[in-house]
Formats: C-alpha cells, sequence, structure tokens
C-alpha cells in the first residue's frame, strides 16, 4: 500500500473521512467493506452513519463517547487486519433488464452520433460490462456505477430535465445509474429499467448497495411491460 | 386517540422528531430539526423523550384546533401565540382542552418555532424515524415527505393538566445579532485552499442567500477564487461548508444529499447549526475557525 494512505481526515465534531487510495479500485473497495463491517462491530451503537464512496469512508460517531484517536486505533486495525483473501460480503452480481429504445431514451441517438456509433452499437458496448456500485447518494437508492466504456462517455446535459422518469437509466461521464424515482437531473437518457430500485417499505429497501457489481440485459417493449414497466412513460416515438 | 386538527398549516410547517440515522450509506438523510436546541427544550418542556416528534414551524402562520385535553410548549423563534383569544407567552408549556383554537403568528425574531404535545405527535416511522424530508418524499403524517396541510389531523395522547413550565429566560437563544458568529471545525480539504484564501473566508461577512432551505444555506460575499480540483464524490457530514467553482460557500445541513465533490473546509459546529436555523435570508455571518479538540469539550460539556 501507499504511504500516504491511508489517509484519516477530520470532517467535522463527530466524523472523520477516511481515505483508502488515490483510485477507487478492486481491493479499495474490498477495504472499504471490511472496514465498514469492523466499525460496525467495535462501536456499535456509538456508530451513527458510514458513507462508503469510491475511496473513501466517511465514520459518524458518538463523540460524547468515543475518543477520536480511540476511532483511529479501531480504524487502523481494522485496516491492518485486511488480506487479500478476506471474503468480505461484498460483489453480489445483480443483472437488471433495460428497455433501450428512442422511445425509452431521449438522449440515445443524440448520444450515439456523439459516440460516432449506431444505436445498436452504443447500447451493445453499454451491456458488455460489469459495473461496480461505487457510490450511493443524490436520492435515496441512486447507485453510481462506473466505470463506463469510454466510447459511450458524455458530459451531463447543460440544463438539467425537471422531470426524469423512475427507472431511466443514465448516463453522465463515465459513470451510469437508475434513476430510482422521478425527479430532476441532468444525466444522458438511454432507457428505462421496470425493475424497482428503491422501496422504502421493503426490507431491504434497495435492491443493491456498494460493493455490488451490476450488469444490464436489454429487453424489448413486450418484455418491459410485463416485467411491469409503464408504458405512459414511453414517448410512443418511433423504435 | 386524540387529535389536534390543522386548520391553516402556515408557510411550512414539518413533522420532525431525531431523525434518521444509519441510511447514509443507501442514500437517504437525517433530517430532524433544523434548530435541535428549541427542539429539545419543546420536549422537554412536555417531559418527552428526546426524539419524540414534534413540528417545526417556519416563520409562523399556523392555526391547529384542539381536540384533545393535553400540554402544549411552543420554543424557537420569537412568535406571537394566541389559545383562542388569549395571548400566551413561548418557552412555556399550556394546558389545552377540546375545542381550543391554538394561532402562531409570524415571527418577530428567529424564524423557526418548535411545538410539542405532551407524548409527542403520534406519526408512523420511515426508516426509524417520523422526520420529514421533503426532497426525499419520506416521513410526515403520511410517510410520503409531505408538509403539514389543510385538515391533517396530529394524533395526540391525552394528559392531565399540570403546572407550567417556563424555560428560564437565561437559556432562551438571542436572536438580535447583527452579525452571527459561526464556528468552524476545520477539516476535509482545508489543505487544498492557500492561507490568503482561509484569511478571506475568515474575516468576509456572508449574507444567507434567499436561495436557502434545510437542504443548504447558500452564502453570499466576495467570492474566493480556488482552482476547481475534480475530486471524487465523498460523505458529507452535518454543517459541512463547501466551495463550489463560484467561490461562493454552501453550509450543507439537515436534510443535505449525502455524497458530493466540491471541496470543503470543514464543518459548522452543531451548536451554531441552531443558530442558522433561526436566521432568515438577508441576514449576516461570519466565521470562526475552531478545532476539534475545543469542539469535542464543548459537546461533553452541554451532555452533563
Amino acid at each position: 500500500m501507499n504511504k500516504d494512505f491511508p489517509k484519516i481526515i477530520v470532517a467535522g465534531e463527530n466524523s472523520l473521512i477516511v481515505y483508502f487510495s488515490e483510485r477507487p479500485c478492486e481491493k479499495t473497495s474490498s477495504l472499504i467493506a471490511h472496514t465498514a463491517s469492523q466499525l460496525q462491530k467495535k462501536l456499535n451503537h456509538n456508530l451513527i452513519d458510514l458513507v462508503p464512496s469510491y475511496h473513501s469512508l466517511l465514520v459518524t460517531y458518538n463523540a460524547i463517547e468515543v475518543e477520536h484517536s480511540v476511532l483511529e486505533s479501531y480504524i487502523n486495525n481494522a485496516i491492518s487486519s485486511w488480506s487479500s483473501d478476506i471474503k468480505t460480503q461484498i460483489g453480489r452480481h445483480i443483472e437488471l433488464p433495460v428497455y433501450y429504445s428512442l422511445e425509452s431514451g431521449p438522449d440515445l441517438q443524440r448520444l450515439a452520433d456523439h459516440a460516432k456509433l449506431t444505436i445498436d452499437e452504443a447500447i451493445s458496448v453499454h451491456q458488455q460490462s460489469e459495473y461496480t456500485v461505487y457510490a450511493m447518494g443524490f436520492a435515496p437508492g441512486f447507485a453510481y456505477l462506473g466505470e463506463i466504456d469510454t466510447r459511450i462517455a458524455i458530459p451531463r446535459l447543460a440544463t438539467p430535465r425537471a422531470n426524469v422518469p423512475m427507472g431511466a437509466v443514465a448516463i453522465a461521464d463515465r459513470q451510469t445509474a437508475i434513476y430510482p424515482a422521478q425527479s430532476p437531473g441532468g444525466w444522458n437518457l438511454i432507457g428505462l429499467c421496470p425493475t424497482v430500485m428503491f422501496d422504502p417499505n421493503q426490507q431491504p429497501s434497495t435492491l443493491v448497495e456498494v460493493g455490488d457489481r451490476v450488469s444490464f440485459r436489454a429487453i424489448d417493449r413486450h418484455e418491459f411491460i410485463q416485467l411491469g414497466g409503464k408504458e405512459q412513460l414511453l414517448s410512443g416515438e418511433k423504435q | 386517540m386524540s387529535e389536534l386538527k390543522v386548520i391553516n398549516p402556515g408557510m411550512l410547517s414539518l413533522v420532525q422528531d431525531a431523525g434518521r440515522h444509519g441510511f447514509h450509506n443507501i442514500g437517504v438523510t437525517t433530517g430532524g430539526p433544523f434548530d435541535s436546541y428549541s427542539a429539545y427544550w419543546a420536549n422537554r418542556l412536555c417531559e418527552n423523550s428526546l426524539s419524540a416528534a414534534c413540528l417545526e414551524i417556519l416563520v409562523g402562520g399556523l392555526i391547529l384546533e384542539s381536540q384533545a385535553t393535553t400540554q402544549m410548549a411552543i420554543t424557537g423563534a420569537v412568535v406571537p401565540i394566541k389559545i383562542n383569544d388569549a395571548k400566551v407567552e413561548v418557552w412555556s408549556t399550556h394546558n389545552i382542552v377540546p375545542g381550543d383554537r391554538i394561532s402562531i403568528g409570524n415571527a418577530t425574531a428567529g424564524c423557526r418555532a418548535y411545538l410539542a404535545v405532551a407524548g409527542g405527535i403520534q406519526c408512523p416511522l420511515i426508516f426509524g424515524s417520523a422526520s420529514t424530508v421533503v426532497r426525499e418524499r419520506l416521513g410526515g403524517l403520511h410517510k410520503d415527505g409531505k408538509a403539514l396541510e389543510k385538515g391533517d389531523s396530529l394524533p395526540c395522547s391525552d394528559s392531565q393538566a399540570t403546572a407550567i413550565r417556563t424555560v428560564p429566560e437565561q437559556y432562551r437563544p438571542q436572536f438580535d445579532m447583527d452579525v452571527t458568529e459561526i464556528r468552524l471545525v476545520m477539516g476535509y480539504q482545508q489543505d487544498l485552499f492557500k492561507p490568503e484564501q482561509l484569511d478571506q473566508f475568515f474575516t468576509t461577512v456572508y449574507t444567507i442567500s434567499p436561495n436557502s432551505d434545510r437542504m443548504g444555506y447558500r452564502l453570499e460575499g466576495p467570492a474566493i477564487p480556488h482552482s476547481n480540483k475534480q475530486m471524487l464524490s465523498e460523505g458529507i457530514c452535518l454543517g459541512a461548508v463547501q466551495l463550489p467553482a463560484d467561490g461562493q460557500p454552501i453550509i450543507l445541513l439537515c436534510d443535505r444529499q449525502t455524497i458530493g465533490g466540491y471541496p470543503k473546509l470543514g464543518s459548522v459546529f452543531s451548536q451554531d447549526i441552531a443558530k442558522l436555523a433561526q436566521l432568515m435570508p438577508g441576514r449576516k455571518i461570519h466565521f470562526k475557525p475552531m478545532d476539534l479538540n475545543q469542539a469535542q469539550i464543548l459537546l461533553r460539556q452541554s451532555k452533563q
């Protein structure tokens, strides 16, 4: 491990942030998951919140009961107890169906033009990789998946849409995601996923969590409707 | 179960309890009372658990009609309160009987009032909390993140009349400062900033922008130019002060997004977040640096 890492930095009166590496990678994802699970055991009810993300872990704790220096030692111990053969409970694989089309992906044509690919080629590039859930945020259940092939990477829209539909499959730079609920959004929309990504009344409430791997499978209009996709979300534009 | 009927919800009245904890990893934020100090006293006056659900009333305009025999306490902003035609005091309990109409006028100092009832407002929980986060459509009376609406009923339990309890004057916050001092626990990417940029930050008197809410307070002042270093998104704690490319700081608050990618200087000390909650857009603040040790010593003292 690089001598600059891990780095433990104060974030606030009851929070610190641990950086594990310069860039996200598989080993970092595993270290984050391992450290998070060790801290859950060590801190127990004195742990308030954990935010795993790309190459860092934000730890919010009960600062009245736990000394900052004690928490630092928990973190260092957790990191040194990691070894490459530790089987942390990360890396579930989840396959999600996506109806890619012009009627479900209003930016698909523009993305293909930008990439100098046909629509079918762009769809196939999006499907050919397995993505890691690097972080969750922006909205409950919104998972940042990366990294996508540079050929289909495209910047965010200059003006975000006021309404992106629930289930929209989207791209921004080298990240892809599924909007778990209708919301404003500036990502490029290429299809619709009929699977519910976030349901606050279910346990667990999210389909994926940080560290999981996701791949996409193309489905047609018929299967989209069969799997519970809403026809009124389709623009009616010819495929 | 008795209830309080909402005759007029006012500008924005939200059910808040101690907030949602342990769900930041799936992007669910905390919510909870913005001025946790005043909410604490409202519950304490009613002899409630400190995690009981109360109302956070922005500015005022709330009118309730009671169908319950209970006690009620209103703390926080200085608001005119009437029970039927009688004027009553803030930071005090009041005995309420069925048919009473409780009217809260507009704040004359501060801007958020907290109303607690004995036993707390009985609300369904979602992710362990009744706190309303409008943006996430979570919490509140119907679990869907909606603010109070005309016709809503706030379920509560009946409770016998008791002697009036009042918070002594010295424990009530003052709202009349021209410029409010906000302590900042230094941290996060503070090392990315040059000494002259930090100097500018700590000597500027900032104005709270109209574009401010429970998610974040945007500040207006001379821009702090800095190189907008590309950062990977990371967890944001309560009170984090981020500096986007336009050089105008944003303080991230109770309903903040859980991750973000702008450089941050540190986080506002929690006791000063309660002060921010009482400052309307247009009011002025300045920052004072604070180190972690000082902050934690004060935290431990305040709990004794």
